[in-house]
């Protein structure tokens, strides 16, 4: 488990989820906090793409498939310019773009509309199909919870990827170890989860979710093999920074935050 | 019928590069052709329905036009999911081509029979459903599916049925056909049921009554207008489908016309599948029967609604 201490920039991150969720005073907070590093590498380091050309035919494509962690995806978003910062203090108002999942061409960015889990990898695998088909380099990173690979459809995606030999595919997973109800483990265990991965054909790295430094190595090597799709452990902690939310069941989707909740969250960030 | 849609995609492909099949475990040698002029844009998938209905909307989200062909409960019950949430809330242009629409399938059982695939695709916003009357008429419709926008359910009959659609009658989607004009009875129908409509309309002629028939190729979006403007000249108006009741043709029609508020009152009744799962084996033909989706049944609804 990632005893990583977050820099300046990741507890920005973090401050700024929180001031969405002062206004909102609902939303998954800890699965967003899980994925903070990971999303901040990608769109800070990794990603080729253009707020001024969301559509570019050959940007990089993220898909966000754990779309409950959108709060995250949201401020990565508003910091390289796709909408204006003030949206999102919209987020889940009648009239806002920025609902409690993301969608497609609502939210300029955003790349598939998800938010039901175990739709996500499919979608990018239509998209590194499409970039085979076009003869372009473009990658497509898919970021997945650990709780959507319980999903039947993500391994018949899996065995998909791999038959098509989509290297410029690469699976990420936010391994946290939690899920609504609790413990991954306790509730449908997917250990030897890395074998699992390597048995469908996939090159499997492990990384510390939470580290900077070694997301962007592993990010910035894809792809590791010219046949073989790839997939990225990120291991995580749910609730990460935010010690009274860490592992903490029970706040993997709040509404109705008190103004003292508030206080105990934005006081609790890791300073 | 599976044929001629599957020759005018392979047409389509030919002479335009964003057209891709795909289909998910379909009889050996199917489309050969294709896939040997055109290897790239021939997908053969498994039984994964779920994940190739989300492949295929990501590759129209980049411009492709994928036309998957599989068995019509397959495509609908199976992956209804990724079909609204991948494809259809985001208006893309992917093609579903259900085989054995109806009771095609009637000696399978109701794993394999698909009788609520319109319900199941009518509840969905964006989509389009088309369940044409006969080869002839598919080969009319596959080259207009090129540039529709969003997507489109089509529904396959068994194959080998009788031609009933006329070249003299244009096809548009979306545009019911008016095959015969009544002023006494309406009978509303889409797919093979056309057969038996313009069997009954000419048995009723027999018997002196004077009935319309008016075809529904595309049940959604339906033709208000046409229904409106025809069920207006009627006393009588009577549905038929190879479908539950529930949530069809039958539904949709009445929809229309309950909505209407004509000035003068009409009976209405609809003949399909009832709001039961279909209990006997056989073939489509007996399997109609013993549901009253028969030429005669119409005949006997029509004279005594209208009698009555």
């Amino acid at each position: 488990m990632s005893s990583m201490k977050l820099d300046k920039i990741s507890i920005e991150y973090r401050k700024e989820i929180l001031n969405i969720i002062n206004y909102s005073r609902r939303g998954h907070i800890p699965p967003s906090l899980s994925i903070v590093e990971i999303i901040r590498v990608l769109y800070e380091d990794i990603l080729n793409i253009s707020s001024k050309n969301p559509f570019w035919e050959d940007r990089d494509r993220f898909i966000l498939s754990k779309g409950h962690g959108c709060l995250t995806l949201y401020v990565a978003l508003a910091k390289k310019g796709f909408f204006p910062k003030e949206e999102l203090y919209r987020f889940c108002k009648s009239d806002t773009i920025l609902g409690g999942h993301p969608e497609y061409i609502k939210i300029p960015g955003v790349e598939a509309s998800t938010g039901s889990l175990g739709h996500g990898l499919s979608i990018g695998i239509g998209f590194a199909l499409n970039a085979r088909l076009e003869k372009k380099n473009y990658r497509t990173f898919v970021l997945l919870g650990d709780g959507e690979c319980q999903e039947g459809s993500v391994w018949e995606a899996a065995l998909c990827a791999s038959k098509h030999k989509l290297n410029r595919l690469i699976a990420i997973i936010d391994y946290n170890k939690m899920q609504c109800y609790g413990k991954i483990s306790e509730v449908l265990e997917l250990e030897p989860f890395s074998e699992k991965w390597r048995d469908f054909g996939f090159v499997v790295k492990e990384v510390d979710g939470h580290d900077i430094k070694a997301l962007r190595k592993v990010f910035q090597n894809v792809p590791f093999d010219d046949k073989k799709p790839s997939v990225i452990i990120c291991h995580t902690v749910k609730g990460k920074g935010i010690p009274f939310l860490e592992n903490n069941a029970s706040w993997h989707h709040k509404s109705g935050i008190s103004d003292e909740e508030m206080k105990k969250m934005f006081e609790g960030l890791e300073k | 019928m599976r044929k001629t849609c599957l020759e005018e995609i392979y047409k389509l492909a030919k002479k335009d590069k964003r057209v891709l099949f795909f289909g998910s475990d379909l009889g050996a040698g199917t489309l050969e052709q294709f896939k040997k002029e055109m290897p790239d844009r021939y997908f053969m998938e498994g039984i994964s329905e779920a994940n190739i209905i989300g492949m295929i909307s990501g590759l129209a989200m980049n411009g492709k036009i994928p036309y998957l062909n599989g068995i019509a409960v397959f495509l609908t019950r199976r992956c209804h999911e990724q079909v609204l949430l991948d494809a259809a809330m985001n208006n893309l242009k992917i093609r579903l081509i259900g085989n054995g629409g109806g009771f095609v399938y009637a000696p399978l059982g109701s794993t394999h029979i698909a009788f609520e695939d319109i319900a199941i695709m009518r509840a969905i916003p964006n989509m389009t459903i088309i369940a044409p009357c006969d080869a002839d008429e598919m080969r009319r419709l596959i080259p207009q599916t090129l540039e529709y926008n969003g997507p489109i359910y089509i529904r396959l009959a068994k194959g080998g049925d009788p031609i009933v659609s006329s070249p003299e009658n244009p096809f548009e989607i979306g545009k019911a056909i008016k095959m015969k004009e009544g002023k006494d009875i309406l009978i509303i129908t889409t797919g093979i049921t056309l057969k038996l409509a313009l069997d009954a309309s000419n048995i009723l002629k027999d018997n002196g009554i004077d009935s319309g028939v008016l075809h529904i190729h595309t049940v959604k979006p339906i033709d208000k207008e046409a229904i409106i403007e025809e069920a207006n000249k009627v006393k009588v108006i009577v549905t038929v489908e190879e479908h539950t009741i529930t949530g069809g043709l039958g539904s949709a029609v009445a929809e229309v016309i309950s909505c209407a508020n004509f000035s003068e009152s009409k009976r209405f009744s609809m003949i399909g599948l009832p709001d039961i799962f279909p209990e006997k084996y056989g073939s489509q033909n007996s399997l109609m029967e013993f549901y009253g989706i028969t030429t005669d049944n119409i005949v006997s609804k029509a004279i005594s609604l209208f009698k009555s």
